[in-house]
């Protein structure tokens, strides 16, 4: 089945030396239990997960020891049995180096699972069944990006989804994971594309693969003949970097521009990585959460490069160390590739469910990094390599003017930070770290924005408060003024006599009601009669003189 | 016809009433532009600009009574804004109202120390402390404006300002001007010899 499928070019990109070869040399490396896995709560995009254990709990593999909050958010599992040693901050894979809420697992070795629910056959299962399946194991997109997969295969009803596009591209340098997986487990990766485009109910299906990579190539043609597959087409694709990109993948399979600021959904196509894939297919039919990736070791720094199926949670610097440990000629550490990772201060983070690939450079290799930005000649070429077709000088000039609101009129947000205009740039202007400045910025300008909002409202509801407040404080004076006023208008001048008067009248009523109520003074002496007249005579006097 | 005419005048009565509660709910109160510089202004409610809280501010401003210079949380952001929006010229902020802090800050309870007076509560522009008499009192930090107007109050000093700390979903990228590459983009008139 050679592809007669008509291709499409996106614009700009660069034909890069790929470095794949340093890494595809040998077998996917076993996995092995760390000493400590680290897990942070935050692994995707959206809210964190939240602990459901506590220091000291037991847990058993795949058992879950964090759940979802919220929507946009999925559970995180033990990847090992063990014991939840600490729930603390430690530092994690991230540019800022900065740390995050960690579980912190002491493995008991045993490598015990929970009691996985017998497998499933997805055919059986309704689109919604199957999307809580895959929320439930945890599965984000292990390309880079790490947004929940269950929500990308909920496109509502309403949206048909013409192509179910599958990223096999892998067009960074030096990361071969994909590669490995595709080559070694393309059953796993067709079978997860089938369960993918039936929740999907997708029309059809397309893997783009570079054609750098031939071996996972056959591979998945093999597996697809074998498991008797004809519905799934794999479409070589033109080594340019970076095809990989999700709109630009669509647009070099399908010639469909996804809209600027849009999501892939507005043209009717959904886009998933390979090794999402597999994920799924483990995570449907046999219940096993994400707990491990494939990861790709690789650089002139490390010793014996490689691709390793990691536990999540491994510390870099133990996985490492297993593997054989750096060259003395180590010169910096990336997280990802060359030119979308970022640098580590440390090695003592975790792998995380979007950790692709630990890049080791070594003295050889070129590092833009280190060369002194000169000032923008003007030649353009950043312009011509984008591939999102944005102005990058024009961008870099509102960024370096913190002109915040023009630079959004230039499509910042388009921009995907393939690096491809620093790269080319002959003055070596850091321009995509201007463009991640801008957009940290404009963040927090939007944070700071909102939270403004909020203190104006709380301010205003506050001086409502208070004025109602003063109002009913105001109104509840004026009642009681009224109300003395009224009553003093009723009554003579000399009102308090008359108060007066009225309370005795009220003491002698009461009196007489006594004085007929009691009943034990009939039938009585002559004696006891005027014992009790004369008392009541001088009590009427005692009450005449002390009114008096 | 007649339904076409029925369903007219459902939605116009349906409009009516959705557009009287809008005009009520969401009410524009007075005047749009001092709203415009309201909405610059950044809320912290402190009065150090000599008004009672940011609206009072901005309708001095808007009335030509008080300058653009006087709001120190702002700070050089905000002067630049209003300026903007003004069509005036920036200038420094006035010293007499404060200067722009460095970092941001919100203030915390030390809870062992507060006797539960409520008078933080009672200063506090945004309602951001919780807390009933003789009970212990507590910010809500991602409340609270760092407008410290609730420190003099305390009779028993247990009011402390901390610094509001970065985390990974708030942390900015370093501009690469400042790690040292200093070059402006107008100097490329003189690379091309
Ligand atoms: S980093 Fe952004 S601006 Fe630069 S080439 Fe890539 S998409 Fe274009
Ligand atoms: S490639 Fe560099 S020098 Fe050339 S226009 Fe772009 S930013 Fe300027
Ligand atoms: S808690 Fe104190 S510093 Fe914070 S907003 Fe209220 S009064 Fe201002």
């Amino acid at each position: 089945m050679q592809s007669k499928h008509k291709l499409f070019n996106f614009h700009g990109g660069l034909h890069l030396p790929g470095h794949k070869e340093i890494s595809t040399g040998q077998a996917i490396g076993d996995v092995f239990i760390p000493s400590r896995l680290v897990l942070p709560l935050q692994q995707h995009i959206g809210e964190s997960s939240e602990a459901t254990v506590k220091e000291g709990d037991p847990v058993l593999k795949g058992q879950i020891i964090a759940k979802a909050n919220g929507y946009v958010s999925v559970p995180l599992h033990a990847p090992t049995s063990g014991t939840v040693s600490q729930i603390i901050e430690q530092p994690v894979p991230h540019p800022s180096g900065l740390s995050a809420t960690c579980i912190v697992i002491k493995p008991d070795g045993k490598d015990e699972w929970i009691d996985l629910d017998s497998s499933a056959d997805y055919r059986q299962m309704d689109p919604s069944a199957l999307r809580n399946r895959i929320r439930d194991a945890g599965i984000v997109g292990l390309g880079g990006a790490g947004f929940p997969s269950f929500i990308k295969l909920n496109p509502g009803a309403k949206t048909a989804i013409d192509e179910l596009i599958i990223n096999a591209a892998e067009c960074e340098p030096y990361i071969t994971c994909d590669d490995m997986l595709m080559r070694e487990r393309a059953e796993d990766v067709i079978n997860g594309i089938r369960i993918m485009k039936h929740a999907l109910q997708a029309r059809r299906c397309l893997i783009g693969i570079e054609d750098n990579k031939p071996e996972a190539h056959a591979a998945l043609k093999d597996a697809c003949s074998k498991l008797g597959i004809d519905d799934i087409e794999i479409i070589s694709i033109p080594t340019l970097y970076p095809a990989g990109g999700e709109k630009q993948l669509i647009k070099v399979l399908t010639g469909k521009e996804s809209p600027s600021h849009g999501l892939p959904l507005d043209v009717g196509v959904v886009c998933q990585n390979v090794a999402t894939a597999a994920a799924i297919y483990q995570a449907v039919t046999y219940n096993k959460p994400l707990i491990s990736r494939i990861v790709t070791l690789t650089g002139e720094g490390i010793k014996q490069p490689g691709n390793h199926e990691v536990l999540i949670g491994t510390p870099v610097d133990e996985w490492i160390t297993y593997c054989g440990g750096y060259h003395d000629s180590i010169k910096r550490l990336v997280m990802g590739g060359p030119m979308m990772g970022f640098n580590l201060g440390t090695d003592k983070i975790p792998i995380i469910k979007t950790s692709n690939c630990v890049l080791a450079f070594g003295e050889g290799e070129a590092d833009a990094q280190e060369q002194q930005a000169m000032p923008c000649i003007r030649c353009g070429a950043c312009m011509d390599v984008c591939p999102a077709q944005l102005l990058p000088q024009q961008l870099y000039w509102q960024a370096y003017a913190r002109d915040f609101d023009k630079i959004q009129d230039y499509n910042l947000f388009d921009c995907i930070e393939c690096g491809c205009c620093s790269y080319v740039c002959p003055s070596q202007i850091p321009l995509v770290q201007y463009y991640r400045f801008a957009k940290t910025e404009i963040w927090a300008l939007e944070r700071d924005k909102k939270k403004s909002d909020r203190a104006r409202l709380r301010h205003e509801f506050r001086l409502e408060r208070l004025e109602k407040e003063k109002k009913e404080r105001e109104e509840r004076m004026r009642k009681k003024k009224a109300a003395l006023k009224t009553g003093k208008d009723e009554k003579t001048k000399d009102s308090k006599k008359d108060a007066i008067e009225a309370a005795l009248e009220r003491v002698r009523e009461k009196q007489k009601k006594s004085q007929t109520q009691t009943k034990n003074i009939d039938n009585l002496s002559a004696e006891q009669q005027k014992k009790i007249d004369d008392i009541d005579a001088r009590r009427n006097q005692e009450q005449k003189d002390s009114t008096s | 016809m007649l339904e076409a005419i029925l369903t007219m005048s459902l939605l116009a009565a349906i409009f009516g009433v959705i557009l009287g509660y809008v005009a009520t709910r969401f009410r524009i109160k007075g005047d749009p532009v001092v709203d415009k510089i309201d909405a610059i202004l950044p809320q912290t409610q402190c009065g150090q600009c000599s008004f009672p809280g940011c609206r009072p501010y901005a309708e001095a401003i808007a009335k030509g009574e008080a300058d653009i210079n006087q709001c120190p949380p702002g700070g050089e952001a905000t002067i630049v804004a209003l300026a903007d929006l003004l069509g005036l010229d920036p200038k420094p902020l006035n010293p007499e109202n404060g200067i722009e802090a460095e970092e941001k800050t919100v203030v915390y309870i030390d809870e062992k120390v507060c006797i539960g007076c409520t008078l933080c509560i009672q200063a506090c522009p945004v309602d951001a402390i919780l807390g009933a008499a003789k009970q212990m009192h507590t910010v809500i930090a991602s409340e609270c404006t760092g407008c410290d107007l609730c420190i003099p109050p305390c009779p028993v000093e247990c009011i402390h300002i901390i610094p509001v700390e970065e985390d990974i979903s708030t942390w900015r990228w370093p501009s690469p001007t400042q790690a040292g590459a200093e070059i402006t983009p107008d100097t490329q008139t003189t690379v091309t010899e």
